[in-house]
């Protein structure tokens, strides 16, 4: 599973872009997803909701299990994806492109991952 | 990096790219790909499963059918040769302890299926309760691999690796038999809602099994499928799974299953370890059930759970989800519960509490989805 260089990722598997005027968007990432299993709920903020970097934001239901979602960033949603919310399947066959959940404006951040760091952490065989 | 127990497939599993998942001690596989799809395919086609880890127990002796009969709740010595039958084996206060598939092998002999999580304890038990019965208990957890073929495909494909004849085989039968030349004891038992069956093998020959039926299975729609479709399989045919519906806590009254227990036994004086405890427990049943295991079908996308509680349209507690899932056949989340009898008529509207939300949901007679035959 090849995690995009150009994404930033945190240890509850969560991915950030970086903000193009000031907005990121945010995703789980394929490992995540793929521990998952086929996602059947998907709670997300509200646009215009404050979210704070480190704390639940959502929630993600697959067929075993209930996974709180995390925010890798503090700031407002500024959009969500309807599409995610229309077709859940999307997370599990798009993680990193159609399957992103929400878009934020960035004030702060948590400590981020690079991809390298990322990979190290959910493969540590290498 | 683990001592997780290995199934004989396990090189298959990990080369088909299963997720693992440690089940009762073993590295079983969960799912090979989307469990949705393994489902569908068991339900429209077919699924091939691993199941090595059901613990295997032979009994065996003149006095085998009586052992058992005063071991388990079931008039086991009346079972026909080559048949088999669902039971339970209880404590002496009548809480149960597993259940259980016994398939006559011979006039003496008893193929014993526990679940992997109970196989020692049920090993233990019996060997206890042989004492002064002229028979033997013998493990035989790793003298047989365990391979299904569930799904309405599935006696076609089978047909293709076999000479067994297969529409003489009937539900809950068992034959020894070759499937792809090896011998095996064929069974056409399952535990999904369909037509299905059971191949016990010697673990060197389940690889070459598996290989077999995944040949035969192209165009058949054979897919392998993992233990989380397995669940959400059973779930939707109503079946119980210990550690949920059913446990030491529970007799086979309180889980709805009083049938299991035969107090016509003819053996033993009519004799059987739990006996009293479970005339008490039948009785309690009849006159004022405590509570009822119902089926729940809510129709939010949110899944209640095992261990969530149900509530009253008012909001008071009345019982507890034991299973619950997504039900890909139906199309919205499901759950068993135990609810309160004056909760638990079909059709009653009740509310699940997932994560501090209250839920509706319905209730409805299980089982949730019933095969056409």
């Amino acid at each position: 599973m090849s995690n995009p260089q150009h994404l930033q990722y945190t240890k509850e598997h969560e991915w950030l872009t970086a903000a193009v005027d000031g907005v990121s968007t945010v995703g789980i990432t394929a490992h995540a997803a793929d521990a998952l299993g086929d996602i059947v709920y998907v709670q997300l903020p509200e646009v215009g909701e404050t979210v704070t970097a480190g704390e639940t934001c959502g929630e993600l239901e697959s067929t075993k299990s209930v996974s709180d979602l995390y925010s890798p960033v503090t700031g407002e949603v500024t959009e969500v994806n309807q599409d995610v919310l229309d077709d859940n399947a999307l997370v599990n066959s798009a993680p990193f492109e159609g399957g992103w959940l929400f878009k934020v404006r960035v004030e702060s951040t948590d400590e981020l991952l690079s991809a390298d760091e990322y990979d190290a952490l959910t493969n540590p065989q290498g | 990096m683990s001592s997780l127990r290995l199934t004989a497939l396990d090189a298959l599993h990990r080369a088909l790219g299963a997720t693992m998942t440690d089940f009762a001690g073993w590295d079983m596989p969960l799912r090979y790909g989307s469990e949705r799809e393994e489902h569908l395919a068991v339900r429209t086609k077919a699924g091939l499963f691993d199941l090595s880890h059901m613990g295997e127990i032979t009994v065996t002796g003149p006095q085998a059918g009586e052992m058992l009969d005063h071991a388990l709740v079931g008039f086991v010595s009346a079972l026909g040769v080559l048949r088999a039958r669902y039971t339970m084996i209880c404590a002496e206060n009548g809480g149960i302890l597993d259940d259980l598939i016994v398939y006559r092998l011979r006039e003496d002999a008893f193929l014993v299926v526990a679940n992997a999580s109970n196989a020692q304890l049920v090993l233990d038990e019996l060997i206890a309760r042989a004492k002064g019965f002229d028979a033997v208990v013998t493990d035989d957890r790793d003298t047989y691999a365990l391979i299904a073929v569930q799904g309405p495909e599935s006696t076609a494909i089978l047909a293709k690796t076999t000479e067994a004849d297969l529409p003489g085989l009937k539900y809950y039968a068992i034959l020894p038999a070759q499937v792809a030349g090896r011998d095996v004891l064929l069974a056409r038992t399952g535990y999904t809602g369909e037509d299905g069956f059971e191949i016990f093998c010697n673990p060197g020959d389940a690889e070459a099994i598996w290989q077999a039926l995944t040949a035969a299975g192209e165009g058949h729609g054979l897919v392998p499928c993992g233990l989380s479709c397995r669940d959400t399989l059973r779930l939707e045919a109503g079946m119980p799974l210990y550690g949920h519906e059913l446990s030491t806590d529970l007799t086979p009254f309180d889980a709805g299953l009083g049938r299991v227990v035969r107090f016509d036994k003819t053996t033993n004086e009519g004799a059987f370890i739990g006996r009293k405890a479970l005339e008490k427990a039948a009785a309690e049943a009849e006159a004022h059930p405590p509570r009822v295991l119902v089926g729940l079908v809510s129709e939010g996308k949110r899944v209640p759970r095992a261990e969530y509680t149900v509530v009253s349209a008012d909001g008071a507690p009345i019982g507890r989800i034991t299973s619950g899932a997504p039900s890909p056949t139906l199309g919205k989340p499901i759950a068993i519960a135990y609810v309160d009898a004056a909760h638990a008529a079909p059709g009653t509207t009740v509310a699940v509490d997932v994560r501090g939300k209250h839920e509706p949901v319905q209730v409805v007679a299980l089982p949730f989805y019933k095969r056409a035959r």
